[in-house]
């Protein structure tokens, strides 16, 4: 009778929990169903056992034909909600079902520094051929909980991904691998030390270089604190999971232009979610995941046991695959975890095939190779405008050249002419030592004989490459704005603070630069005073004009949207990238502007911003990223937008490493995935005035911590105060500042270290 | 006037019960083509918000230069006066076009009537404030109420740019009754430090609070 018990009340979980994900009783009569169930409950004794069992037997019989039909067609909505569910596994099953042993790091429970976040040093045994080996690896993920509310639902903070970097960097002390484990719908979205987004770009900075093999599996990947651990050598996702760029609910309030406090229709909820393409598959197809890990129907629970020994076997293999790739000597065994792949039941297969995890230098060089290929290759078919074979064999043809003509002109003249200078350098600081030696007698004669002119020690001048602003002839007639062109005046936003005077608008977008002369406040302009007026005259050059921002995942929406700002701006994405000169000095810049989809960034930037590293680089000159207006990620490209962070990340960190000088400025408002990425890891970064820089905006803010945030959490000057950005210039001394810091952080080694 | 004798709280009590209100009289902020966005009877917020980041009730556009300039109410209550005549005219700055009717809480008559009877000892200097070290001993064991300042008394210390100044009481003698200053935040020029109120009208002064603490909703 116990045992029966038991069935009834498996029975009644699996009927509640396909309700849950059907989020109501209409669907496949599980009204019906819950009622059978209660009856039976009543009248439990008065029915013989083995009429009890009979029943039970059918019920299950029916509730398996339910889930399996569920199964078959789940929208992406209830997917979200299978990942939602307390029910679900979290990353401690995994820890005590996967991994052999495991000491927590950085705190426990509740006693953490942030119990969201949980990294474990962890055990993990291999059979092979009846021999037991064990391999320890760094264990990183997000624990979600099963109702304890310190987890924070797997929202990491800020010095919970902080904590996570610390231990990457242990694991590639030890040369240990580490596994990541995604449960998180976002990043916690504030700006306290060290940063939402400062903290995300700086996680992607290391793991873009990290010298240890890297898996992750995502659960749940909640965009850009998803990629604060998860930019990894081999990308696993659960086959019931969703990656996606942002919430369904998120998306929907920002496409149906949803105000605050007003109530979101499911439909939409609904629509939205199937448009971001968040499910495994989609990603899979979209090339953002590597595998698909199968779950059982409806999604592993807490105790299928089962499944977590298929999980152990996937991960085994996984990082098997990313090491062997590594290895000279690898065909056999790489033969065999490739055969296993292809094995249907290879999850249960419990002998594995003998592979270290440790790395050998010149393997670590490849595994680093493999995983910048493996990002720069990433999304490459997600926009528009590639050349045509022809156009591309000239493109590479003359791609060669230039690689041939800089690398004469940096690598073997300048080297050449280093060596030689400094040759020359130490003979004549010999040379001279000696003569003074020489010579010192009788100079000292000399000038006890006759007596010593007196004169003044020149400054030494500081060579301004292209004189100074002075005599530069450019500023003789300026570029003017064309919002100068109204008659009347506007209101300073300070004036009641300051007693700011208003403006007559010939005067503050002529004359002013829009600067309130009062107190400084800058109004926004447009980009193209900033192409005319920062750089020097007729110098700068645009190139990948044709990379065109496309729509992978056929959203209408986007369509309509994205022909209207093509025909408003003539351009083809909300990227611009050209070679300039500022006071003479060579650079290579990238500009996101506000007027093409709110400056936001999609595969088409990503590329032409990675282009512009690979330019940059080639040519050895300073990159500069000029952000007029970034709203983030373009969340109509779903994860193919969000796996630019990473992509772009990996790009800078190359022309970094190469020796190349990256600064960052921002200007009006910059947001999200690009600040928690390929421009928040930038070591210098500077803020036009009035300019704000966040990582989520206050609306999303208030929705996720419940709690206000001050009118001005997001200006330059918090911004300068918490540390983000290292200085605020003035528009209208942005030029002469460019100059200037160009000069100080590049120096002598402007042109490449 | 801070005698007992010469203070008529019944009638000050009186006058507050009479009419609870603040009158507080909207002027043109410049000149322009003024538009009003309330009428007479209309009820309108006053700035609200952690940061006083949300500003009041849209009294009136006023348009000048073809720049429409929204004017916000600075407080909460109901429109009493306005001058409808103006709608759509041209104004001159510094008009009285509003009044707002504002109904003054609790608080705001406690402070009102303290403003009345109290001596205010007003910050000499946009600088920070401190007891002095004898008079924060005797308010640390006897408390404030209980501190009795004379003209002549060594009352605060005033800190500016790493100079310590100290600033002697002149005035009425009597007990420090309130404290509007926070030790180691600057005070403006002018703003009051303290009040202070003669020993023998403390209790009536506690007294009338206490009633209108009581009698007021």
């Amino acid at each position: 009778m116990e045992d029966i018990n038991k069935r009834l009340l498996k029975v009644e979980d699996r009927i509640s929990y396909i309700a849950q994900v059907k989020e109501g009783t209409e669907w496949g009569n599980l009204a019906g169903m819950q009622e059978k169930t209660a009856r039976i409950r009543e009248n439990f004794y008065d029915y013989a056992e083995s009429d009890l069992a009979d029943q039970i037997r059918g019920l299950e019989d029916a509730v398996q034909f339910l889930e399996e039909r569920c199964d078959e067609n789940l929208a992406s909505m209830e997917k979200v909600r299978i990942v939602r569910s307390p029910l679900r596994f979290s990353l401690k099953d995994i820890l005590e079902n996967v991994y052999e042993e495991y000491t927590e790091l950085g705190g426990e429970e509740d006693a953490n520094i942030d119990p969201s976040l949980v990294v474990a040093k962890a055990n993990i045994l291999r059979q092979v051929n009846s021999k037991v080996y064990t391999q320890q690896v760094m264990v990183i993920g997000h624990e979600k909980g099963h109702g304890e509310e310190y987890r924070n639902g797997g929202c990491s903070k800020p010095w919970g991904n902080e904590k996570a970097l610390r231990y990457m960097l242990v694991a590639q002390t030890e040369g240990i691998p580490i596994h990541f484990y995604i449960f998180t719908p976002g990043s916690f979205p504030i700006e306290d030390y060290p940063g939402a987004g400062q903290q995300i770009a700086r996680n992607l900075y290391v793991m873009s270089k990290l010298r240890v093999p890297m898996v992750s599996v995502i659960s749940e990947g909640g965009s850009g604190g998803a990629e604060a651990i998860g930019m990894a050598d081999c990308r696993l996702m659960f086959s019931h999971g969703y990656y996606s760029v942002i919430s369904p609910e998120g998306a929907a309030a920002i496409e149906g232009k949803i105000r605050e406090g007003e109530k979101i229709s499911k439909e939409l909820v609904e629509n939205c979610a199937e448009r971001l393409k968040i499910t495994a598959l989609d990603n899979l197809k979209a090339g953002t995941i590597d595998r698909i890990i199968e779950e059982p129907l409806l999604g592993a629970r807490r105790d299928d046991f089962a499944f977590f020994k298929r999980i152990k076997a996937e991960m085994i293999r996984a990082t098997d695959e990313v090491v062997l790739k590594t290895k000279s000597l690898r065909t056999f065994r790489a033969y065999e975890v490739n055969m296993k792949k292809a094995e249907e039941d290879a999850a249960d297969a419990e002998n594995y095939v003998d592979v270290t995890w440790e790395l050998r230098p010149d393997e670590i060089k490849r595994l680093l190779v493999f995983r910048s290929r493996k990002y720069r290759n990433m999304a490459l078919w997600a926009f528009g405008g590639k050349p045509d074979s022809s156009a591309a064999r000239m493109k590479r043809a003359k791609l060669r050249v230039a690689e041939v003509f800089y690398g004469l002109r940096y690598d073997v003249i300048k080297t050449h002419r280093k060596l030689a200078q400094h040759f020359i350098k130490d003979v004549s600081g010999e040379g001279s030592v000696f003569l003074k030696r020489v010579s010192a007698p009788f100079t000292a004669a000399y000038d006890f004989i006759s007596k010593k002119q007196d004169y003044r020690a020149v400054r030494p001048v500081l060579d301004r490459r292209g004189g100074d602003s002075a005599g530069d002839p450019y500023l003789g007639d300026t570029y003017t704005s064309p919002l100068a062109n109204e008659d009347r005046t506007v209101t300073c936003p300070n004036s009641h603070k300051h007693g700011c005077k208003d403006l007559w608008i010939p005067d503050l977008y002529g004359e002013f630069c829009g600067v309130c002369e009062n107190c400084g406040h800058h109004f926004p302009l447009e980009y193209e005073w900033y192409l005319k007026n920062l750089f020097d005259r007729d110098s700068t050059r645009e190139f990948n004009t044709e990379i065109c921002a496309g729509n992978p995942l056929q959203n209408e929406v986007l369509e309509k949207r994205l022909k209207a700002a093509i025909k408003k701006t003539g351009r083809c994405s909300s990227m611009i990238t050209f070679d300039a000169k500022v006071m003479g000095i060579d650079i290579v810049t990238a500009m996101l502007y506000s007027d093409f989809r709110n400056g936001t960034v999609g595969a088409a930037e990503g590329e032409k911003f990675v282009q512009a590293c690979e330019v940059a680089k080639l040519k050895r000159r300073p990159l500069l990223s000029y952000v007029h207006t970034t709203g983030g990620i373009r969340i109509q490209e779903g994860t193919l937008g969000v796996i630019q962070m990473p992509k772009c990340t990996m790009a800078v960190r190359e022309y970094i490493d190469a020796g190349g000088l990256y600064i960052v400025v921002y200007d009006n408002n910059s947001y999200a995935g690009p600040v928690a990425s390929f421009l928040g890891c930038s070591h210098y970064q500077f803020a036009i005035r009035s300019s704000r820089i966040g990582f989520a905006g206050p609306r999303v803010i208030r929705d996720t911590t419940g709690e206000e945030v001050p009118p001005d959490y997001h200006s330059a000057r918090n911004a300068l105060r918490r540390g983000h950005i290292q200085g605020i210039w003035d528009r209208r001394e942005f030029r002469r500042n460019l100059h200037k810091c160009l000069m100080t952080m590049g120096g002598s080694k402007l042109y490449y270290r | 006037m801070h005698q007992e004798d010469n203070i008529d709280f019944d009638e000050i009590i009186s006058k507050y019960k009479a009419d609870p209100y603040d009158y507080v009289d909207i002027h043109s902020i410049h000149t322009g083509r003024i538009r009003f966005q309330v009428e007479v009877g209309s009820q309108v917020e006053g700035v609200s918000g952690e940061w006083r980041h949300i500003p009041g009730t849209t009294l009136y556009i006023l348009n000048r230069e073809r720049n429409p300039k929204p004017v916000h109410s600075p407080t909460n209550g109901e429109i009493s006066f306005i001058r409808d005549d103006l709608e759509g005219q041209f104004v001159e700055a510094a008009e009285k076009i509003i009044t707002i009717k504002h109904p003054l809480t609790k608080r705001e008559i406690i402070d009102g009537i303290l403003r009345e009877v109290l001596y205010p000892f007003v910050a000499p200097e946009r600088a920070k404030y401190f007891f002095s070290m004898d008079i924060q001993s005797r308010i640390d064991r006897y408390g404030q109420r209980e501190v009795f300042v004379k003209p002549g008394d060594e009352l605060f210390t005033m800190s500016l740019m790493k100079r310590e100044t100290p600033i002697y009481y002149e005035g009425e003698p009597g007990i420090i009754h309130s404290n509007y200053f926070k030790p180691g935040e600057s005070v403006d020029q002018g703003q009051p430090l303290v009040g202070i109120c003669p020993k023998n009208t403390l209790p009536l002064i506690q007294r009338i609070i206490t009633r209108v603490k009581a009698e007021w909703e």
